[in-house]
């Protein structure tokens, strides 16, 4: 068994974290990677919506349709999943006070992970073979180097996983730590539990498309894809959901000095995701032919929606945990003080919020909607489902990993924040971008516009049909705010490569961040244990939650509204 | 004391759950068994839902399917392109196929009366979009899907492909149509 000594480590002296130096360089170049994949992935994305803007059109069709692909495959996998494997090692290391188990299979992650996406990459951008979207739906045929690309990569995230739980092990053996795992390093068992599952299944199907694109195999049934497909494609978004939800949390006690309302209901909760949030992968299956109603209802709605109430769950406890820190440090006046008094100009902070609320009312609202066996229908495949989907993972997941990088530089790479004033905007160019780009596509897409379109005008075709104007209009204004976005991610990576590679160090032993106190000591020296009004600890949180309800049942039944106008279909 | 990044107090699961979230808690479920129970009603009582109806198919057989109803029911040339308008009896089959890069034939039906719509792809995936009513269904070669339509309304609709199915500058996903025409 290799042993560590006192010299393996260095102690932060704010968190009390007692930090494994060759995890610390793990969580470096998996976290560093996935920053340089998000700006890849962000130009690519910034190609597709010029091209997407009705009145530039910036690309031909087969230059869009290739960079869509890659835009798709880094910003939506590569970065979040190297970000994923730097919170892990985070995770189980920093977090426990622990050594990272095996450091040389977690090396073996980053680089099988860093040759993949270089396959993928050569395959679509340079031969130029592969524009057969993340998705790769066969018949539709990819070089076979591609498929490999994603094999490798998965396999490499697949270690990362092992190696965390592997940590685990070290951290109960070693006895790092007493009683019960820290809710958020639960939040990353969780994760990774959801994680082997998704990767499993991604070998299940990635395997046999990749033996028959090299002949081995005669023929890949194309729903079967489709079904063992979602597997991975839909769960390995439910990762990023329980990854930032377990940021916010740990964001709420980094900032507040915060605890959770109560471990048990959020350990629930992160329990029913266990358990039912994978049924959701159907969501991308609900019209498709071969599948019962039956089967697609149940798995729809995760078994009577026991994943949404998980998420509803998170979506009111992590604000609650600040409101009730809030209230204990003294702001225990009217019900929105505690919110008002937050430091919104700190963008760790900021940051997380504002993932909160986007996630909540843009990706969260929309998505419980959209999953409804027959609204699906008028939905499926149309522009909604990008307006949807840039709701979860840009503005909730990637709002999430930026804000807590604005807080891991200092404490992972000893380097303080350059170029603070950016910093502090960065996060609300951004949210501003991802959520008016996010409603207007949904709002283009609920008046018809498909997805994947290089051209949504149909020029010269004799059958074309002409959108509505406001399509068009929705489509152009949601593309200008692609590039507010694309602004907002540029200012965070200068940000951060301005602080990695020129930043002020931070001596060893010295304050990366200026000291937190828990709320409930604060509580214990004053003596405020009362805290909150009409009974309830956080009735500031209960009214926003209150108001993500309406909405979630008004927007219900417009939805239903519209679906009992069209057609009949039985 | 207590943070989400320290390990909790060793009677954590025995600390009372506080009035906030008992509330959220139980507001939040009823609203999750309602919606189950709706999407579940709609089935019932809503005259929007597929039926799931689906068969096992080829291309080839498919083709002879959609050739044996345009010979059967070809009613005129379409003005914009030529090609042959079908118009089946209503209550009847009507077939129809989806290919690199259009949706053929082009179809006549009338308002108020119903179809069973047979749908299938003769090279890769595809996706059933009807414009400006902004239905959506998948499309796959193998697979024949039957869903029974009835138009509400009259007009000429669009078809276009909610699926991404390949294609060059000039031709592809992006220029993938079809037509339905609906007659009072």
């Amino acid at each position: 068994m290799a042993t560590t000594t006192a010299a393996d480590f260095r102690l932060d002296p704010v968190s009390g974290f007692k930090i494994h130096k060759t995890a610390n360089t793990l969580v470096k170049w998996n976290a560093f990677a996935a920053v340089v994949f998000l700006l890849v992935g962000g130009l690519f994305g910034l190609l597709v919506a010029l091209t997407r803007m009705p009145s530039v059109q910036l690309l031909n069709p087969e230059l869009f349709y290739m960079a869509l692909t890659a835009h798709g495959l880094v910003a939506l996998i590569v970065w979040v999943v190297f970000f994923e494997m730097a919170v892990l090692y985070f995770l189980g290391a920093h977090v426990l006070n622990n050594r990272l188990a095996t450091p040389g299979w977690a090396w073996t992650q980053f680089w099988l992970m860093l040759i993949g996406t270089v396959l993928i990459a050569y395959c679509v951008v340079i031969k130029g073979n592969s524009s057969v979207m993340m998705t790769s739906y066969p018949p539709l045929q990819a070089d076979p180097l591609f498929y490999l690309g994603i094999i490798l990569f998965a396999v490499g995230a697949l270690i990362g996983c092992f190696v965390f739980l592997g940590t685990l092990v070290v951290a109960k053996r070693e006895k790092t730590y007493q009683g019960s795992l820290p809710l958020v390093v639960f939040g990353g068992v969780t994760a990774t539990v959801i994680a082997v599952f998704t990767l499993v299944s991604g070998a299940m199907v990635m395997i046999p498309t990749f033996l028959w694109s090299i002949g081995l195999i005669s023929h890949i049934d194309p729903m079967m894809y489709r079904v063992v497909w979602w597997a991975l494609g839909h769960s390995s978004q439910q990762i990023n959901v329980v990854t930032h939800i377990s940021i916010w949390y740990f964001i709420a006690s980094l900032v507040f000095g915060a605890k959770p309302m109560s471990e048990k209901v959020s350990r629930l909760a992160f329990l029913l995701y266990i358990l039912f949030l994978q049924l959701g992968s159907v969501h991308h299956l609900l019209s498709d032919p071969g599948l019962t109603s039956a089967w697609k209802i149940f798995n729809t709605s995760y078994m009577l929606y026991l994943a949404v109430l998980a998420s509803m769950i998170h979506g009111l406890t992590v604000p609650g945990a600040i409101e009730v820190a809030q209230r204990r440090k003294g702001l225990d006046t009217g019900l929105f003080t505690w919110l008002r008094k937050a430091p919104w100009g700190n963008p760790v902070f900021s940051g997380m919020f504002l993932s909160l609320l986007g996630f909540g009312f843009i990706g969260g609202v929309t998505g419980v909607v959209m999953s409804v066996e027959q609204v699906n229908m008028i939905i499926h495949n149309t522009a909604y489902l990008p307006g949807h989907f840039h709701g979860t993972v840009v503005a909730g997941t990637t709002m999430a990993f930026m804000a807590v990088t604005y807080w891991l530089i200092p404490v992972v790479f000893q380097r303080k924040i350059a170029l603070a004033g950016v910093a502090k905007l960065q996060p609300y160019v951004f949210s501003l971008g991802v959520w008016v780009f996010s409603i207007a596509l949904m709002g283009a897409g609920t008046l018809g516009v498909q997805r994947r379109h290089a051209d949504i005008t149909f020029a010269g075709q004799p059958l074309a049909y002409e959108y509505p104007e406001i399509a068009k209009g929705l489509m152009d204004l949601g593309e200008i705010f692609a590039v507010v976005m694309s602004i907002g991610a540029v200012m965070f990576i200068a940000v951060v490569l301005a602080s990695i590679f020129a930043g002020e160090k931070i001596p060893e032993g010295s304050a990366p961040w200026p000291k937190v106190e828990d709320a409930d000591v604060v509580a214990e020296r004053t003596g405020k244990h009362h805290v909150g009004a009409w009974g309830m600890e956080a009735p500031g949180t209960f009214v926003l939650a209150m108001i993500l309800f309406v909405t979630i049942v008004l927007y219900y039944f417009i939805n239903f509204k519209y679906l009992s106008t069209v057609w009949g279909l039985s | 004391m207590g943070t989400s990044y320290t390990p909790p107090a060793a009677n954590w699961y025995r600390e009372p759950v506080e009035r906030t979230e008992i509330w959220w808690i139980v507001l939040a479920f009823s609203w999750c068994l309602f919606m189950f129970a709706w999407m579940v009603g709609w089935h019932f009582v809503g005259p929007q839902n597929m039926n799931n109806e689906a068969y096992k198919t080829t291309p080839e057989a498919f083709s002879k399917k959609v050739a044996d109803m345009q010979a059967k029911y070809t009613v005129r040339k379409d003005t914009a392109t030529g090609e042959d308008v079908v118009a089946p009896p209503p209550g009847s089959d009507v077939y129809l196929a989806a290919m690199q890069w259009q949706y053929r034939p082009i179809l006549e039906l009338q308002k108020g009366q119903k179809y069973r719509l047979h749908m299938s792809s003769l090279d890769v995936g595809h996706g059933f979009s009807l414009q400006p009513e902004n239905i959506n269904f998948q499309v796959y070669p193998g697979y024949e899907m039957v869903i029974s339509i009835t138009p509400n309304k009259s007009g000429t609709f669009a078809l276009a492909c909610g699926e991404y199915c390949g294609g060059v500058d000039a031709m592809g996903h992006h220029t993938m149509l079809g037509r339905i025409y609906v007659k009072e």
